[in-house]
């Protein structure tokens, strides 16, 4: 909403009525807000799915809050969070600055690029998972001894290629938002440096990196509330296992809900999830700093 | 103004309009699945072993009475434990819900989700009597019947390949210290002694029930799922674990076990394809090998024993654990047409002669009394009349402890199974919490 009139008065009367929002608001009611609200409560009785909803105050709370594993799984999602940040931010952002360019080669690399998009977490778990089996995998299969890992079922390792094989899956999508940004800039920028004498690198440190400034806040606010929501990959993947290792909050919810069939506790892991997600979210968008909203193509 | 007014007013009441009648859309659909729109009764079973048996039973139940028919869906193991349970809470599961009996069974009908079957069974006899006695009572909770058994005696076998216990000029394992001395020999021929499905967790407590059960006895697991204040501080649960952790230090379990996942049947391959010497697991994989690797089942090359006995122990070393079978119950919030349906099915369409021939077909042992003449004709009879013959003279038949147990604390004692096996708890650390789940 940027109002640049003077007569606020005149640009509401001839802008679109503010009922217009009122499908999505009510959509966003009905679906998010309660729903949320129904978690709260929940949060606060015992309820194993079955037999009445009781009561308990704060019962489930405290357990949740003194669980090792409730502070295992925040540990899990934080690592997580950091490494994948980490490795598909670069990555996807060097990805996409490629494939914006015109030649055709980098079309038909951007097809390879973006074939992991096609295909859903479950089937991804399933086929990384039969590769990477300890026994009948790639490893042994093809007998080669760097292969030969007991990927998911060493504790240490199995945290990193958890990282590797969600940055597989979602590193085309964050590659294909910054094709889109990289070729919002206007050449004349471009042609402008190349008359000024920066090189390849100047131009992207100078011209392409700035230019991308929101581009980049999108994609990582993206991911960042994106792994907090990992679920059905390592689901699959590993479980959850072994141990704790990669037990993150989400799954964690999951199966204190319908695997222990505490839906009070893990309704309380719920709330705290989302306090986390809206709270890193905020984060995000304040980092983009208070003129968030200007144009940054003045001038060009 | 006042048109516009209005009309914004309209906006917003159709708007909201629209979207309650997209949330009735929501809450219908899955409502009509399970009335099954035309008010059929609907079954879930799961995939696998008896999938096929159970698919040709009913459906030679649904042509021969197209009025009372069924549908029939199937899911895997470990999503349809989730599944039945949310779905029954919602009120919106199958007419038939198959269960294990025990706790999960007894939530149930705490929370009044089954209907009750004893006056359904007084007043046909004869389906009583065609059970085995032992098997039948896993499906009474306080003297009165909720489920009925509907497929094949389940016990945990110590299956073994025999080629490879030839290679390496061995013999399976009759005491806990044979076992552990086979096992530097079959890592020194380059085989893992034991496959396990880890990544799934209850094949890690077929180590621990057996073990409990040689050591201590069925009274140890019936303490403990009985609620007694801490039941599982009995040493023989201590001795249990301490001796599964030796198992895993002498490297007993295949390698990458934690990420082996047994609802894929990668721990039976381990054992066919000659990887694995040994696994401990149900009676029910032997239909999955049948299938997946018939050469070495028809071969002779699978062998199968009783779990080994632990010098000192007092259980009954004929004792087993395991499922005894598979149950039907009927949910109590079926409609009265789905009901007759499927009391009629358990009645007449269950355990057909065509049911029992398949299910010994397929490798399975059916709970019915008077097969020893079809099971002897089988070409499976050694493996069938092996497993007949120890669930029948076991004086004692325990129930998966992670069914006899409540469903809170069977998720507990598997996860913390899982790390004692990865050595991430001790056996101390495992009792103190399992003592703090008891009652919950």
């Amino acid at each position: 909403m940027t109002i640049t009139s003077p007569d606020r008065r005149r640009v509401r009367d001839t802008g679109p009525s503010g009922w217009l929002a009122a499908p999505a608001l009510v959509f966003f009611l009905v679906f998010a807000v309660v729903p949320l609200a129904g978690v709260v409560f929940l949060s606060f009785t015992s309820w194993d799915g079955l037999r009445e909803i009781r009561l308990e105050g704060l019962a489930s709370w405290t357990t949740v809050l003194t669980d090792p594993v409730t502070g295992n799984a925040l540990m899990v999602t934080a690592k997580i969070l950091f490494f994948s940040f980490i490795v598909q931010a670069p990555i996807s952002l060097l990805l996409g600055v490629f494939t914006a360019g015109g030649q055709k080669y980098r079309a038909a690399l951007a097809v390879l690029y973006f074939l992991p998009l096609l295909l859903s977490s479950a089937a991804v778990a399933i086929a990384f998972k039969a590769l990477l089996d300890p026994n009948f995998g790639l490893g042994p299969g093809l007998q080669v001894p760097l292969l030969i890992q007991d990927w998911l079922g060493n504790s240490d390792l199995v945290l990193f290629v958890v990282v590797f094989v969600i940055a597989w899956q979602f590193v085309p999508f964050h590659t294909l938002i910054y094709q889109g940004g990289v070729r919002q800039i206007p050449t004349s920028l471009y042609e402008a440096a190349e008359i000024d004498g920066a090189g390849r690198v100047r131009q992207f440190l100078n011209i392409t990196l700035p230019q991308l400034k929101y581009t980049i806040i999108t994609s990582s606010t993206l991911m960042v509330v994106g792994s907090l929501a990992y679920f059905d990959l390592i689901f699959v993947l590993t479980g959850g296992g072994p141990g704790y290792s990669t037990r993150l909050l989400p799954l964690h919810m999951y199966l204190t809900g319908f695997k222990a069939n505490d839906m009070g506790a893990a309704s309380a892991l719920g709330v705290i999830l989302i306090v986390i997600g809206l709270g890193l979210a905020l984060l995000l968008q304040r980092l983009g700093g208070k003129n968030r909203n200007d144009s940054q193509l003045e001038g060009a | 103004m006042t048109t516009r007014k209005l009309r914004s007013v309209a906006m917003a009441i159709s708007a909201a309009a629209l979207s309650v009648s997209l949330v009735a859309c929501g809450s219908s659909g899955p409502a009509g699945s399970t009335a099954a729109g035309d008010g059929s009764a609907s079954m879930w079973g799961l995939t696998g072993g008896n999938q096929p048996v159970l698919q040709k039973s009913v459906e030679a139940w649904n042509s021969a009475h197209s009025d009372q028919s069924i549908k029939l869906d199937f899911f895997a193991n470990d999503a349809y434990k989730t599944k039945v349970r949310t779905a029954v809470g919602a009120g919106e599961g199958p007419t038939f819900i198959y269960g294990w009996g025990g706790g999960v069974l007894k939530s149930y009908v705490d929370a009044g989700q089954v209907e009750d079957l004893s006056s359904f069974v007084k007043e046909n006899p004869e389906v009583k009597e065609r059970y085995l006695p032992s098997v039948l009572k896993n499906g009474e909770i306080d003297g009165k019947t909720y489920a009925l058994p509907n497929n094949n005696v389940q016990p945990v076998v110590l299956y073994y390949n025999k080629e490879v216990f030839d290679k390496v000029g061995v013999q399976p394992p009759k005491t806990w210290d044979e076992l552990m001395a086979l096992v530097p020999k079959f890592k020194e021929a380059g085989v893992a002694p034991f496959s396990l499905g880890g990544q799934s967790k209850w094949p890690d407590l077929m180590w621990l029930e057996y073990l409990v059960e040689r050591i201590g006895g069925p009274e140890v697991f019936a303490n403990i799922a009985a609620d007694k204040p801490n039941a599982w501080s009995d040493p023989a649960v201590t001795e249990a674990l301490t001796k599964i952790q030796q198992l895993v230090d002498a490297g007993g379990f295949v390698n990458g076990f934690s990420s082996i996942a047994a609802d894929s049947n990668a721990d039976q391959a381990l054992l066919y394809t000659g990887k694995a010497a040994m696994v401990l697991q149900g009676g029910w994989i032997y239909q999955g090998m049948k299938k997946d690797a018939g050469s070495f089942v028809t071969g002779g090359k699978l062998g199968f024993t009783t779990f080994p006995t632990v010098e000192g122990g007092k259980g009954d070393p004929a004792n087993v654990v395991g499922n005894p079978s598979n149950f039907w119950s009927i949910s109590a919030k079926a409609t009265d047409e789905q009901k007759k349906a499927a009391l009629n099915y358990v009645k007449d369409g269950m355990f057909t002669d065509a049911d029992t021939d398949a299910l010994i077909a397929s490798g399975a042992v059916p709970v019915v009394n008077g097969i020893d003449s079809k099971l002897e004709a089988s070409p499976d009879k050694d493996f069938l009349t092996f497993v007949y013959g120890v669930a029948k003279k076991a004086p004692s038949f325990t129930l998966s402890w992670d069914q006899a147990l409540s469903p809170a604390q069977g998720d507990a004692m598997l996860s913390n199974l899982d790390q004692i096996f990865l050595k991430k708890i001790t056996p101390e650390q495992f009792v103190t919490t399992m003592n703090a789940t008891i009652g919950k």
